[in-house]
């Protein structure tokens, strides 16, 4: 941010800007608000070319796959696949075949979402700015419309699983566990809790970090352009280890939950 | 901030990813890299299997150098033994042989002396009936006789 804008907006103007998304009226089919049939624009583009991207980036990997000596792009996938695959079937003994796949693509979109986080904070605005668009946040992740459609998924796939593998089991857990038959109402409450809590707490976790994130992000540009540097820098260093182990920690409770939804207890 | 509906769009744009992932890029991956993983293992079993066999056919070569050295050895004592045994017999052929042409040649000069003789004695013997016709058919002269036996034992 240079002074120029400085002078132009106050601080929380500023702040509240970079908060605001690129809002799509579903209704009259314009730019605008419209409660619940508004599309955050810029959280579905910036997902979907990230998305677009992985998935070509994977297909061709894929395709050109050879069993021989790899290159130098198959051989950092298949590091990735390895190493997803590592932790699944270190904390996952089931046969699902969705899940090894499910967690790839968690991890890898989720990293690559995170990483528009280290872009410059005013670059994209900016330059969509340019061409007419009045706001746009870069950051998927830090949209809990994004986060929330992961883990809803994943909470689908959990129940899904609950009743597909544990049957009439899954009813002798929820009305036994873990205080015995006889507090079966605090059982069943305890057993809601613990799995609503699931899908929630995967969600705003990474919304959390990503939304903190990209706010310090924000304050920072607010100093002046000499101080921005040192803090700058430093943030986003250490922002780099936050996105990745926030991709991480979601690949992994997903493959924890589903694991949990498989062992019969 | 709100919840809205870019939460249903981002859940198929999710599901679609899953689903493509599913389908189109772990199971190639994942496939060609058990492939390698078992290309890997046997190639180094075969490795290992040939380096047995190479050590395996490095002792049969040894041993069959030393069985050629041995037979090699044999061979070249069995002719000499060969050879002197030959040289032995040609030395013994040639004594016999030289021998026997030796005792051929000594035969045939006796013949030879003996026909010699037997000519000799029977020319003698002509000549003597010749001398003694010679000296009956002139007068019984001493004195000639003397001289025809002197020029007869001259001619002989």
């Amino acid at each position: 941010m240079n002074t120029e804008t400085a002078s132009a907006i106050t601080p929380a103007q500023y702040v509240q800007h970079h908060l605001d998304h690129l809002l799509f009226n579903l209704n009259s089919m314009s730019f605008g608000n419209n409660g619940f049939w508004t599309l955050n624009l810029d959280t579905v583009l910036v997902s979907l070319v990230t998305g677009l991207i992985i998935a070509t980036l994977l297909r061709v990997v894929a395709v050109r796959m050879t069993a021989g000596v790899p290159g130098k792009l198959q051989n950092f996938v298949e590091i990735i696949i390895e190493f997803v695959q590592k932790s699944v079937t270190d904390t996952f003994h089931g046969t699902s075949k969705i899940i090894a796949p499910l967690a790839l693509t968690i991890f890898v979109w989720v990293f690559f979402m995170n990483v528009m986080d280290l872009l410059p904070i005013d670059l994209l605005p900016r330059a969509l700015a340019a061409v007419g668009f009045t706001h746009f946040k870069n950051v998927p992740t830090a949209d809990p419309n994004m986060t929330f459609a992961m883990s809803i998924s994943v909470f689908v796939l959990i129940i899904f699983y609950n009743f597909k593998i544990k049957g009439w089991h899954l009813a002798k857990e929820v009305f036994t566990k873990p205080f015995g038959i006889y507090l079966f109402p605090l059982n069943i409450t305890f057993r809601l809790v613990e799995e609503f809590v699931k899908p929630l707490s995967l969600a705003l976790r990474l919304f959390g970090n990503m939304f903190a994130g990209e706010l310090v992000f924000i304050l920072i540009a607010l100093l002046p352009w000499w101080a921005q540097w040192l803090p700058g820098g430093i943030w986003s260093i250490f922002h780099i280890l936050i996105i990745s182990i926030q991709a991480f920690i979601f690949m992994m409770l997903t493959i924890v939950y589903l694991s949990m939804a498989h062992d019969k207890h | 901030m709100d919840i809205n509906a870019t939460l249903l769009g981002q859940l198929i744009t999710f599901l679609i990813l899953v689903w493509f992932t599913m389908k189109y890029v772990w199971p190639p991956i994942t496939k060609a890299m058990q492939e390698r993983e078992k290309k890997i293992a046997a190639g180094l079993e075969a490795a290992d299997r040939s380096k047995r066999e190479l050590e395996l056919a490095e002792h049969k070569a040894l041993a069959i150098i030393r069985e050629a050295k041995l037979d090699a050895a044999q061979i070249v004592d069995q002719s000499h033994k060969r050879a002197v045994q030959i040289v032995d017999e040609a030395k013994a052929n040639a004594r016999t042989e030289g021998q026997r042409i030796l005792d051929q040649a000594n035969e045939e000069f006796a013949r030879e002396v003996s026909r010699t003789r037997e000519t000799l004695r029977k020319h003698l013997a002509s000549l003597a009936i010749a001398g003694a016709e010679k000296i009956i058919s002139r007068n019984l002269d001493p004195v000639t006789n003397a001289a025809l036996l002197d020029e007869f034992v001259a001619e002989i």
